[in-house]
Parts: structure tokens; sequence; C-alpha cells
């Protein structure tokens, strides 16, 4: 009963819906919009009518007896072509006077509202007195109709009794010419005797022949089982072989018939849109109705459905959100679904990538985080964003991409000879230790901080950390070396005798290395030849000042010791 | 009370609602707000306004839906939205461009009043996205101060063509946020964890100060500060985090308090009522941070069942309301946390608070109105 409350959601859900459209459809200036929205609102009302009678039948799964009630419900929900001509009569002053008096009595008849139908008669037998003999049988029979009962007030067979008796004192009345005078009361007759001729001749207002078929079984067969139904489901009595069946009548039909897959593979060629189908189908596999009906690629019914569904709202622009929900139902392969779909949702904004990060993060979806980060960062690196590039790499804890950013960093220093964007570099926090070459751009800088607060031991100290702890790459040495010159230099003596010896041997493991390359230099010789010369003036520079510097320190340090 | 929460569906994601500021001195809550929406191939700006439609026979409680009086189409996600004054209000675009909007009164229309293209962009074209998303903007009638994906920061006075001044580069990373500090000194939040302040009056590009989060540098989206005592600053970072700043002293947060579970997209603290705070989610949830002292005046419907309620450990009497929130021992001082969305399904983009008002927008193309806060 949880699940025929689900099903009455979906169905309000469609009649809001169809009231919203209807309203679009009453205000519309342009009159192709206008037809549009008609349209629309009429396939709403249909796709209601099949959910309405799939819940009667599938969800609800009503039992004989109730499930004559639940169809006559139906059909009076439904049937509202004749509407307008029961307000007119209702509503004029003297009803019984009406041309058309008879025929919404009719229509009470056909539609089993048999209290209406008396109240209305009543009025007839006031302003009638001769018929009133007539009358008082008529309404007495009507009155006396069993009907099934929702409770368990009484059994099927004692109703089936009760209506047998009822039948035949119908058909004692009607053969003995009590109504003979009157051909609306006897036609009225005929039809609680489920004379089938009768029914058919009011069929104008009965419109439809499901109509047909529920008047029909109220008055022949009440109590009639849900497997029954496909015996006395037929279009061709009443559609007399004029018109062929439409869309809709073959669905309801193959509902009739309790074909759920027929139902289900009808009303998808006829709705364009997979929500109807992927929504019923899912609340029938959650009646377990549906045998896993194995396609070719395994998967069963109801979650084909979903993933064509969902997969039809990532191409929305907005309802990708809702499509995620529906993969996570998906078991066998939402997951794979979402995978791909996912990385496809176009990123315009940073605001929206973190949104489709958030998901890919919650289902721990690590391949695709990695992916749009890098997305995002090679983006931010393009328009020269280095600090937005550094947070996407922390993001997927991607340590290639820092490295790659802070290479940036040390080419724009090297070309410059300063650092851009200090408020990023002084500020890495825990975040340094993401890459090797990330930590050494934190460390550098913090060296030109303490150079540059004259705290010169420290930033001695760093510098030589820098190398001798390989957090310095290869490439960047000889930079480094030039940086450490001016301290060299430096008035005071700053490298202790043990650190100028680390540092000549760090020259030394650099200008050994620098030799292979020369071979590789052959190429272009000018230039190659100019670098060379720079690059052992810079050497001998170096050279020069490393000595220097040992000769003061030693003198120094001998000379501390001495006293 | 549930009751007095009001939703309505709008067939659009929903990225900021705002109040429209009371004239000063005014008794009665508020009755229009604004939205704006994104994701959509068509984004629009619409007014909407909630009011007792003066029918004084009519039960309060009953609850009107807001009804839509105007709107207009928005080129571009609405990134942050602002209220200039009564009629004006200022839009940041995804597309870089910021526009003021009139709301003209008399025949209910909305109309762009003026607009500053390209306000945001990135200096290479060559980029796929074709621009730079204004992320954030804050007015003090006239002035205008947006940030954005570029790190560029823009001052604007409304009705003036031109920018009065421009930041370019003020950040290396992105600037999801602005407030102002004061009438010449403004907040940012960036994408690397850093608040920074910025004194306008000064015309070197740089902050003249730096804020930043210990540990990870968990990038912050949104900023705000205490009405009335200037050095508190809460923000809100992306891993869920709202911290507690004051400007006055340090570098880093004052506390931090573990709430959410995902982006923390707004933060606010309550104009007229500064104890209490706010604080809405991508996780879906809509949080009332309140440390007013006195836990006997509480309103009974923050006692209901069916919503979350965490209690910190009992109260200090005379606590005075700074320290409320500035105290690094939260266990010390009660401070009740109370979520105020029960199905929590699609993220909370925005939310603000006003009166005994708030409103707020979800992804799930709802907006819900709360006239009975404080009730």
């Amino acid at each position: 009963s949880r699940l025929v409350q689900v099903s009455k959601n979906y169905r309000s859900v469609i009649r809001a819906c169809m009231e919203d459209m209807h309203q679009a459809a009453l205000s519309a200036r342009d009159p192709a919009l206008q037809s549009q929205y008609s349209t629309q609102v009429s396939i709403l009302s249909a796709m209601e009518l099949i959910w309405n009678l799939c819940e009667i039948l599938f969800v609800e799964a009503a039992a004989a007896g109730p499930l004559m009630l639940r169809l006559l419900d139906w059909v009076r929900l439904h049937i509202c072509d004749v509407d307008n001509m029961v307000r007119e009569v209702l509503s004029s002053e003297n009803p019984s006077k009406h041309e058309l008096f008879w025929n919404v009595v009719d229509v009470f008849v056909l539609q089993g509202r048999m209290d209406e139908a008396r109240h209305l008669l009543s009025k007839e037998a006031s302003a009638n007195p001769t018929s009133v003999n007539m009358y008082k049988i008529l309404d007495d029979l009507m009155k006396k109709m069993p009907v099934p009962s929702l409770g368990n007030t009484q059994t099927l067979t004692e109703m089936e009794l009760k209506w047998q008796h009822w039948h035949e004192e119908c058909q004692r009345y009607l053969q003995d010419g009590t109504f003979a005078s009157n051909s609306h009361m006897e036609s009225i007759c005929k039809i609680l005797l489920g004379d089938e001729r009768a029914i058919l001749e009011r069929k104008e207002l009965m419109t439809t022949w499901y109509h047909f078929l529920v008047t029909r079984l109220l008055y022949s067969h009440p109590t009639v089982k849900p497997m029954e139904l496909r015996l006395y489901a037929q279009m061709d009595l009443f559609l007399g072989g004029e018109s062929s069946p439409e869309p809709l009548d073959t669905i309801l039909m193959a509902a009739f018939e309790f074909e759920m897959h027929q139902v289900i593979k009808e009303c998808s060629i006829a709705l364009s849109n997979w929500w109807f189908v992927a929504h019923l189908t899912d609340l029938l596999d959650h009646c377990k109705l549906l045998q896993s009906h194995n396609l070719y690629f395994g998967s069963n019914m109801r979650e084909f459905l979903l993933l064509e569904y969902a997969s039809g709202l990532f191409s929305h622009h907005s309802l990708w959100q809702l499509g995620v929900d529906y993969f996570d139902h998906c078991p066998e392969y939402g997951r794979v679904y979402l995978e791909l779909h996912i990385e496809r949702i176009p990123l315009n904004t940073e605001q929206k990538a973190l949104k489709v990060l958030r998901i890919c993060e919650q289902r721990q979806m690590h391949e695709q985080v990695r992916s749009i980060c890098k997305i995002m960062a090679m983006k931010a690196l393009r328009n020269n964003r280095l600090g937005s590039a550094l947070s996407w790499s922390i993001r997927a804890k991607d340590a290639a991409f820092a490295t790659l950013i802070s290479d940036r960093f040390l080419k724009d220093y090297c070309e410059r000879g300063c650092f851009s964007d200090l408020d990023l570099i002084d500020n890495l926090g825990p975040s340094m230790l993401l890459s090797d070459r990330l930590t050494f751009l934190g460390k550098y800088r913090e060296f030109h901080r303490l150079y540059g607060e004259k705290r010169f031991s420290e930033a001695a100290k760093l510098l030589l950390m820098l190398m001798t702890a390989h957090i310095a790459p290869c490439s960047f040495w000889m930079t480094l070396l030039t940086d450490a010159l001016p301290l060299l230099e430096h008035k005071e003596v700053i490298f202790s005798a043990e650190q100028t010896y680390e540092l000549m041997r760090c020259l030394e493991d650099l200008t050994a290395g620098k030799v292979d390359k020369q071979k590789f230099q052959q190429s272009n010789p000018t230039s190659a030849r100019f670098q060379d010369d720079v690059e052992t003036t810079k050497v001998e520079m170096l050279r020069l000042a490393l000595a220097r510097n040992l000769a003061r320190v030693i003198v120094k340090e001998g000379t501390l010791e001495g006293s | 009370a549930m009751e007095d929460v009001c939703a309505k569906f709008v067939s659009q994601k929903i990225s900021k609602t705002r109040w429209r500021p009371l004239p000063a001195a005014a008794l009665q809550p508020p009755d229009l707000f604004a939205t704006g929406s994104w994701d959509n191939e068509d984004n629009s700006i619409s007014i909407w306004a909630v009011g007792d439609l003066g029918n004084v026979g009519l039960n309060s409680e009953y609850q009107v839906e807001p009804q839509l009086l105007c709107d207009i189409r928005h080129n571009g996600d609405v990134m942050d939205m602002q209220f200039l004054d009564q009629e004006r209000i200022v839009v940041a675009s995804s597309t870089g461009t910021v526009t003021v909007f009139r709301h003209h009164q008399n025949n209910q229309t909305l109309s762009a009043n003026q607009c500053w293209e390209k306000a945001h962009y990135h200096v290479d074209q060559d980029t796929c996205c074709g621009g730079a998303a204004c992320t954030g903007v804050i007015c003090n009638n006239p002035e205008i101060v947006t940030v954005g994906e570029d790190g560029r920061i823009n001052l604007f006075r409304a009705d003036h063509k031109d920018a009065v001044r421009t930041i370019d580069n003020a950040d290396s990373s992105t600037l999801h946020a602005v407030t102002f500090l004061r009438t010449t000194e403004i907040l940012t939040v960036n994408s690397i964890g850093q608040l920074k302040i910025w004194d306008l009056r000064q015309q070197r590009n740089e902050p003249s100060q730096i804020f930043s989060l210990t540990g990870d540098r968990v990038p912050l989206h949104c900023v705000d500060r205490h009405p009335h005592q200037q050095h508190i600053v809460a923000t809100g970072g992306q891993d869920g985090m709202l911290s507690i700043w004051d400007i006055r002293q340090g570098t880093m947060p004052v506390s931090l308090l573990n709430a959410h579970e995902a982006e923390v997209w707004e933060v606010h603290f309550h104009p007229s009522n500064p104890d209490h705070l706010f604080t809405c989610s991508e996780d879906g949830s809509l949080w009332h941070w309140d440390t007013s002292t006195d836990i006997s005046e509480k309103p009974s419907f923050l006692h209901q069942g069916g919503r979350s309620t965490t209690y910190f450990s009992h109260t200090t009497t005379n606590q005075s309301v700074a320290s409320a929130w500035l105290s690094n021992d939260p266990a010390k001082d009660r401070m009740e946390i109370t979520n105020l969305i029960p199905n929590q399904t699609l993220s909370v983009n925005s939310l603000d608070v006003l009166g005994p008002c708030l409103v707020y927008g979800t992804d799930a193309e709802a907006i819900y109105v709360h006239k009975q806060l404080f009730a």
C-alpha cells in the first residue's frame, strides 16, 4: 500500500503538470503555441489514464469485487466529454424538461452512479404523475442493485447470489412489460440487465470502448476476476470496424490482458520521452512484478530504461544533477554510465566544476577527480593563474602537476629575476610537501626572505641544505651557487669551513656533469660557445670566491680556537 | 515550526536569494526578495513578493507562497547578487560582466540599467571557456566592488562608466567572495585559503594584511563580518569548515567549527541579531548557529524533534557577546546549532536573513521562505 501511495503521487504530479499546461494553453496568445500546449495536455491526460489503470491492475492488484469499484472510479474520472452536458442539465431550472435530460440519466446509469440517477428520476416523477408507478419500480430496482463492498462485509459468493436474484427480478419486470409505455425507462432497465445492444445504443455517451467494457461488466459480471478481464476486453464491438485502434487503445488493451511487458513496450514506442516508462517500470519492479527480462547485454528492463532516461538527463544543460541519482540506483551499469557522463559535463565556471567534483568524491570516483582537476588546472595555467592551478592540484593531490607549476614559477624567476605571486609562495603551508619541486620553491623563497631580512647565516645554511639534501633540482644548482656569491664575498665571514668544503664539492659535482653536456652542444657552436664562456666565467668566479672564503674562514676559525 | 516554511518550485536552479533591504528604522518584516538562477540556457533574475496580501482577517499562520512579480533574462550564470538600494540590484555573471538592474515598482518590471562588460577576463583569449567569471559583488551605495576568477578586484561607482580603480592580478588564485570591512577597506577570500584585507585608499596594489588557515590551504568560499564588532569575521571553506577570525590579532582563525560535509557556499551574521549566524552548503543543509547565552528564552521550535540539535556544555553567565564568537574553547560557551532542513537533497546555494525572515534557494529548483525565525 506504500507503493500505491507512491503511484498516487506520480499521478498527482502528472495532473499538476496537466493543470499548469492547461493554464499555459489558456493564457497563450500565439495560436501555434496554444495548440502545442493543448496537445501536451492531452498527452499528459492519456499518460495519467494509463498509469491509473496500471495502478489498479498491477500495483494495487485489486481483487474481484473491489476491482469493479476501482474500474468504475477510473471511468468516472477520465471520461469528461459528457461533463458539460451534465452540468447544463443539472443547473437548468427544470431539468426534467430539458431535451438532454434522459441522456444525462443514461450517463449516470452507464457509469454506475445510481444515487445521482435516482435523484434526477425523482424530478421526472414529480413532474409526471402518470408514470409514478413505473418510476417507483425502477427506482427500487436501482436502489437494490447489489454492489461489491470494499470491506469484508460480504463474500463474493454472497454477492453473486444476491446479484443473481436481483437480475432475475429486473428480468421479470422487463418481460411483464412494466416499462413498455416509456421507452427511456425500458432502455434503462435493459441496461441494468446488461443487454449489450441496449448499452451499445448509447455509444456516443460512452465515447470509448473501455467505458463500454466497464459498463458491460458492471451489469453482467460485477464480480469479474482480474484475469478474466481479457476475455471481455475487445474493441471491435464498439469501434464497429470503422476506425482502427490508436496507440492509446493498444496500450490499454495490453494492460487489460495483463501483458505488462507489452504495455511498457507500446508506451516506449508511443511516447517520445523516457520519463513515463522509466518510472512506471521502476514502480512495477518494486512491486516485484517484472521477471528479469534479459536483454542482450544482460541488464534487466528496469535498469535499461532508467539508464536511458538518466542519459537523457545528462544531455540537458541543468538536469544532469538529477541524472546522478538515477545512476546511483542502477546497480549493474549505473556507475560506469556515471563515470562516462560526468566527464562530459561542460565546466564553464569553477563553481560548477566544484559541484561535479563533489559528486565524484562522494562516490570514490578518483579517476574522474584527477581528470577534472587536471583540466581545470591546465586551464588556469594557460590563463597564468598559477595560484588557481596549484589549488586544483592540491585538491587532486596531483604531485606531478604541482611539480609542473613549481617549474613554471622557477622559470619566471629565472627570466625576471624576481618572484611573481609572492602571496602564494610565501603562504604554501603544508601543501608545500605535495611535491619536491614545490617544497624547493617554498624553501628557495624562504632563502630570499632570510637574505632580505639580513639573517645571513640562516640563509646560508638553508641554501646549502637545498643542495646537499637534493631538494633543489640539478638544473638549479648553478643559480643557487650564484646566489651564494654575495654571501661568500660578504665582508663578514658567513660560511664555515665545513660549509665551504660542501659548496666546493657541489661545484665540482656540477662541473663534472657539465663536461658531458658540451658534447651535445656541438650542433650549435656559436651560442654554445657563448654559453660555455658565460658558464666558465661563472665557475671561475665561484672557485675564486670559495677559495677566498675558505682562506678567511680558516684564519677566523683558527684564531677562535687559539684563544 | 514547519508550517512557517513555505516552498515554491520554480523550474530553475537558484544560485542567489537576497532580501530587498528595509528602509532605516522600518518595523515591518521584509516583503520582497530577488533570486538569480544558474545552469540554464536562459538564466533570469526574478523579483518575488511575500506578504500577507493585506488580508487582516486571514489567519496569520497561513503561509502564502511567494508570488512572482517580474523577471528578466540574464546572460550567464548568476554568480552573486546584491541590492544597491531599494530599486537597484547589482548582479555578477559567469561571463565576467557586472550588471545593475532596476526594479520599477509602478509597473512591476525589471530593466538593465547599467553594465560593465568584461569586468573580469583572462588575458589570454584562447581559453575554451571564453572568460573569467565574476564571483563576488558587494555594494555600499554608490560604490560597488567586484572580484573574480581572474584574481582581479574592481571598484565601480554606480552611474560611472569606467571603473574607479582596478587591481589586476590582486591574487594569483581565484577570489571567491568580497565584503566590506570598513567603508574604505574590503575583505577577500580566495581558493588557497587566504583572507586578505585591502585598503582602497592606498594606491599600492597589495593587501594590507594576509590571514591564512592553518594546515591545508583549503579554499574559502564566503566571508561575512560581524555587523557591530568589526574585528570578528566568519568564513566558510570547501571542506565544510566554518572559521571565525579576529583580525585584530594573529594571522590564523580563532575558532574552527566543523559542521558541513561539503562546500560552505554562504555565511551570514544576522544583521540585527548578530548572536545568530547562518551557513548553507553543497551538502544540502542550512545551519543556524546561535550563541545567545540565555537558553531559557529560546524559542520552542528549536527543540522540536526531527532536527538535529547539538549542544556544547553549559553556560557561563555574563558572557559578553563578542567573546562568545571568539572563544577558543567552544566547550565553555553554549552554542546551539540547528539544521533547518529536515529532508536534505541537493545543494543549498544561497541564503539571506533580515528581521524574522529567512529565504534560501537550492539546486532542487526550489525557493524556501521562513517567516518566523525567532518565533
